[in-house]
């Protein structure tokens, strides 16, 4: 297409990467907030992801998505802290 | 030219994504984990918003990317200050 499109699909990838990098503390992490920022760091690179995604594929609705998913990803945090039960 | 400063953007948004992964994985306690992570990828949220901005052009999808900033901004700080106090009252470090 443009002469941007290799840089965004390179970084494209090299932000998959990472996340998947971040993605180990899920894995390891002692406690069940370490796995909560796990996800936070998903929210945030899912953004971003999809924010590159989105002149890529030329769909401008993606950046709608990725506001939502945006949304979504604080009401998992306060899901997680906001509970009456203890369970861990 | 605003094509090759919106690579150079996106290219340091991307830097300190990977800053706030390996900081996520190295930083010894929970505290110093949050830290590092709603700062530095924030940030280079802001910067990858930024760079997209300059690159596709068009006011109104730059006030967008601006808005998805803005609430991912604010949707991080709350969380992080939810994590941060559960991580305090249940009386781990």
């Amino acid at each position: 297409m443009t002469t941007t499109t290799p840089i965004l699909l390179a970084s494209t990838t090299l932000l998959l990467l990472t996340l998947g990098i971040g993605l180990a503390r899920a894995m390891i992490g002692p406690s069940l907030q370490d796995r909560m920022l796990s996800v936070q760091l998903m929210g945030t690179g899912g953004v971003a992801l999809l924010l590159l995604l989105s002149p890529l594929l030329a769909m401008p609705a993606l950046i709608d998505v990725a506001l939502v998913l945006a949304l979504l990803a604080s009401v998992a945090a306060a899901a997680l802290t906001r509970r009456e039960i203890d369970d861990d | 030219m605003t094509e090759f400063l919106g690579t150079v953007f996106i290219l340091i948004g991307l830097a300190f994504f990977a800053a706030g992964s390996i900081g996520l994985l190295r930083l010894p306690d929970l505290h110093s984990r949050l830290h590092a992570l709603t700062k530095a990828d924030n940030l280079g949220l802001g910067l990858i918003c930024a760079g997209l901005a300059l690159i596709d052009g068009g006011a109104l999808n730059a006030v967008k990317l601006f808005l998805v900033w803005v609430l991912v901004l604010a949707a991080s700080a709350a969380s992080a200050h939810l994590i941060a106090q559960q991580a305090l009252r249940q009386g781990g470090k």
